[in-house]
């Protein structure tokens, strides 16, 4: 890799008078004034030690600001971001199982509230049927007693009234008798009319 | 110095100082430059964007929350949730590769990794890091990792010379992929684009032959970007694979 080193004696004389105040040219790792200086320079090994050493300062610069401040800073953002959605996520689910929990509560209100009302308009229905019913049976009742008592009472004027009618037929007979014979007794009356009724 | 009637594909690689303090002090080279700014891009841009914390992210923060899911991922999936351990480790490499090499497609900015000491010098880091940590976690059994399970025994005298050498060798392909795909594209582009000039300079033919080369330029440069971040993927994506072996050394 190196087997391109320059020659010992490379053109570094003309020295680059204003940064190195005339000095005479040593091997040391500060020295590159010379654009040429005979080798390629990515293998000149003239230019190494500074080379080295300014990458050794960069790069432990770069480390240590890298894993102390930057990645934390970012390993943090995106945790909080990771969290935040987490802890998002899990309130719309909790906030969803609520609403579930809710709707399936109000079905079951609806539920018995319709079962109950249910319930009470049959127990309505049946207290008024029973009413109904019950008022029904006393008119009824009442109206039979009514209808008995009428009868009886009919049957009675009835009796009553057949009973006077032998009497009647008789007083009638006895009249007409008197019109058409000029006499006739109530007693002979009465008989002939017994005497028609048997037949 | 560079003739300005001449291209020059190699210049672009020269370190020169930016400024330095003098001969054996402090120097700033502009590969010094390139670095300092690519880590700077990053620490600005991954702090800035990430400032407000929001949990609906912006555009900018969107950015940094991918980078952070695409390098996790990888880490988790190469090697496991015990890998993540390492995940700033493996994040820090692909960002700075990867903004790097970015750099490097803008004109004129000097591209850090197409220096092998730079890219070897990353690649070293993960060799350390993984044999440290592998001896450090398993003791003995780490050494495990060069006697695959399942091989007949009279096979092993020749397996394990293979497998050691070819565990030794990972820093070289680990960083010579990426040096050399981000050297031979920047110089690539470079050659083509040095053709337009030459072409162009020949009169109207020459112009009109130049159009050849500048889509191939185009091309390449097109091309080069994709390198440019594949390239990062690959180095995060072995470095990844490699803490696997340092975690799990059984095959």
């Amino acid at each position: 890799m190196e087997s391109e080193t320059p020659v010992a004696t490379e053109g570094h004389e003309p020295i680059d008078a204003s940064a190195e105040g005339g000095a005479v040219h040593a091997t040391t790792e500060a020295h590159g004034g010379e654009e040429h200086s005979g080798a390629f320079p990515p293998f000149d090994p003239s230019t190494f030690g500074t080379q080295i050493i300014w990458l050794v300062l960069a790069f432990v610069v770069l480390y240590f600001t890298m894993s102390r401040l930057a990645l934390p800073r970012i390993g943090g953002i995106l945790a909080d971001r990771k969290a935040r959605i987490d802890g998002d996520l899990a309130a719309a689910d909790s906030a969803r199982q609520k609403t579930d929990a809710a709707i399936a509560a109000y079905e079951d209100a609806l539920a018995t509230a319709r079962k109950k009302s249910q319930a009470i308009a049959e127990e309505t229905r049946a207290g008024i049927q029973a009413d109904i019913d019950s008022k029904r049976k006393a008119v009824e009742t009442e109206l039979s007693a009514k209808v008995a008592a009428a009868e009886t009472s009919i049957q009675a004027t009835k009796k009553e009234a057949l009973g006077h009618v032998a009497e009647i037929a008789a007083d009638t007979v006895q009249a007409l008798v008197t019109q058409l014979t000029g006499s006739a007794t109530a007693d002979e009356a009465r008989k002939a009319v017994a005497a028609a009724a048997k037949e | 110095m560079a003739d300005p009637n001449k291209v020059d594909p190699i210049h672009q690689f020269a370190i020169t100082n930016v400024f330095s303090t003098g001969e054996g002090g402090f120097a700033f080279t502009n590969s010094a430059l390139f670095m300092v700014l690519t880590v700077g891009l990053i620490v600005i841009y991954m702090l800035g964007s990430t400032a407000r914390r929001s949990v609906v992210p912006g555009r900018a923060q969107v950015v940094s929350e991918l980078l952070y899911d695409f390098v996790a991922n990888m880490v988790r999936g190469a090697a496991g949730s015990e890998g993540m351990k390492f995940f700033p480790f493996v994040f820090s490499l692909f960002m700075f590769v990867l903004i790097a090499n970015m750099f490097g497609m803008v004109p004129f900015f000097f591209t850090v990794t197409s220096h092998i000491i730079v890219t070897f010098a990353l690649a070293m880091l993960v060799f350390v890091v993984v044999v440290g940590y592998g001896i450090y976690r398993n003791g003995f059994k780490f050494f495990k990792l060069f006697v695959p399970a399942g091989v007949p025994v009279y096979v092993l005298p020749i397996v394990v010379p293979i497998e050691i050498v070819s565990f030794i060798s990972r820093p070289i392909s680990h960083s010579v992929r990426l040096f050399a795909n981000v050297l031979a594209g920047h110089i690539t582009v470079k050659v083509f684009a040095g053709f337009i000039m030459s072409l162009g300079s020949l009169g109207f033919l020459g112009f009109l032959g130049a159009s050849l080369p500048l889509l191939m330029t185009i091309a390449i440069t097109a091309l080069e970007f994709l390198v440019a971040a594949l390239q990062a993927y690959v180095f995060a994506v072995l470095t990844a694979m490699y803490i696997n072996d340092a975690i799990h050394p059984s095959h």
